[in-house]
């Protein structure tokens, strides 16, 4: 009895291990495969349009939402303290260093990863990727390199876009709507808003997102069991694992970029 | 023919996407961030010797007549005067700083940043890169403004 819940608990740990160096393995061979997309950019510049282009929309109206949000919510806080004029720091610092690649990542989840792991489920479980193999081509180099590299390019790109928008929602809301002043929203945010410890670090978050995003995605795909059902739970898992990681990686790389 | 025209709409709609992801880049940097002060930080550089300088830190501004100037690059201590050294880097347009000229530590509003204002003097000699401010004058800090306050109270009763 106490054997065979040991046995099912030491199962479940193997399982677990074999399945994260089984992810690891195939990180190690979509990273070493960036010679193949190299030289066939044409994959790449496909996924682009799949994970980037397609993603443009909901990335530019959730960006501008946040913004303008952050604009109202902000402006009745420093309203209190008469510290309006400091609504551009707070909207463009809250943007760019944390909702601009965090928000990206959630959003580029669900509205990518999640496609990405279907697609590969799918193709594993109707056998194109043993189908390729049989003709001795690397499904990891054909079909997931480029899907990886288009995730890890697109990612910084889309926070980009949306720190931006984002910036401009809010100088909609405070200056347009509420009437704080535009010169001091600019130069306020100027001053306070660093280029390398909040830009740069933005932009570095937003790679290492795209990076665990879609390698969690072309992974459960990959790892899915052949089935409907199986590419079914895959791709719910996709989603709410790369959420998690992206989350839970968030606060370790805050607290090693921001903390003094 | 129709699969040539598809790819290269996709081309250049991925084009597109790539440009706007840059110029989101360029925004950010150029307009939000201090990347456009930092650019030209080709000014000279000057110090000044300062017994206390509150909450100072490095990229706080220096002013003169309350227009930026130039910012602190660098604040260190003196393990020798028991001062600090606060390092400024001026913008290379300002060029005619007195030699007499009265560096004070000043806070932005009730509890905003503290800033170096410089106070021109009246002499003919300009300061130049590397040179030393030599009249300061320290930082207030609140809390010894309210204990001295309470203490002449209490001496004037």
């Amino acid at each position: 009895m106490i054997l065979e819940g040991l046995a099912r608990l030491g199962r479940s740990g193997l399982g677990t291990l074999e399945r994260l160096g089984r992810a690891h393995l195939l990180l190690a061979g979509m990273v070493l495969g960036i010679g193949a997309v190299l030289r066939r950019p044409g994959l790449l510049i496909a996924q682009l349009f799949n994970i980037g282009v397609l993603s443009m929309l909901i990335i530019g109206v959730s960006g501008l939402f946040v913004g303008m949000v952050l604009g109202l919510q902000g402006y009745y806080v420093l309203a209190q303290f008469g510290a309006a004029e400091s609504l551009g720091v707070m909207v463009a610092a809250s943007l760019v260093r944390e909702l601009g690649p965090v928000v990206t990542a959630l959003l580029v989840a669900g509205r990518a990863g999640s496609a990405l792991t279907a697609e590969i489920g799918l193709m594993k479980a109707t056998e194109q990727l043993s189908g390729l193999e049989m003709m001795a081509v690397d499904p990891v180099r054909r079909i997931l390199t480029p899907r990886f590299f288009g995730g890890v390019l697109a990612m910084p790109l889309l926070a980009a876009m949306f720190s931006a928008v984002g910036v401009l929602g809010g100088y909609f809301v405070g200056v347009g709507l509420l009437g704080v002043d535009s010169g001091s929203f600019w130069s306020q945010m100027q001053s306070k808003v660093d280029f390398h410890e909040d830009i740069v670090n933005g932009v570095i978050k937003s790679v290492v997102f795209g990076v665990v995003v879609t390698w969690i995605a072309l992974f459960q795909g990959h790892d899915s069991v052949p089935t409907s059902e199986g590419v079914s739970r895959a791709t719910t898992r996709s989603v709410v694992h790369a959420a998690l990681a992206v989350l839970g990686l968030d606060f370790v790389l805050t607290a090693l970029m921001f903390g003094e | 023919m129709m699969g040539m025209g598809k790819q290269r709409g996709i081309e250049i709609l991925v084009g597109l996407f790539m440009a706007v992801g840059f110029v989101a880049l360029f925004f950010l940097a150029m307009q939000v961030s201090n990347l456009s002060a930092a650019v030209n930080s080709d000014g000279y550089q000057l110090t000044a010797r300062f017994s206390n300088v509150g909450s100072l830190k490095a990229r706080s501004p220096v002013s003169m007549a309350g227009v930026r100037v130039g910012r602190v690059e660098a604040v260190s201590f003196d393990k020798d005067t028991y001062e600090a050294v606060v390092t400024m880097r001026i913008d290379a347009a300002t060029d005619t700083i007195p030699d007499d000229t009265f560096a004070n530590i000043f806070t932005a509003g009730l509890l905003g940043e503290q800033y170096v204002a410089l106070e021109p003097g009246g002499s003919m000699e300009y300061l130049r890169d590397g040179d030393e401010i030599a009249h300061t004058q320290s930082a207030l800090i609140l809390e010894q403004m309210i204990g001295q306050f309470l203490f002449s109270k209490a001496g004037g009763d």
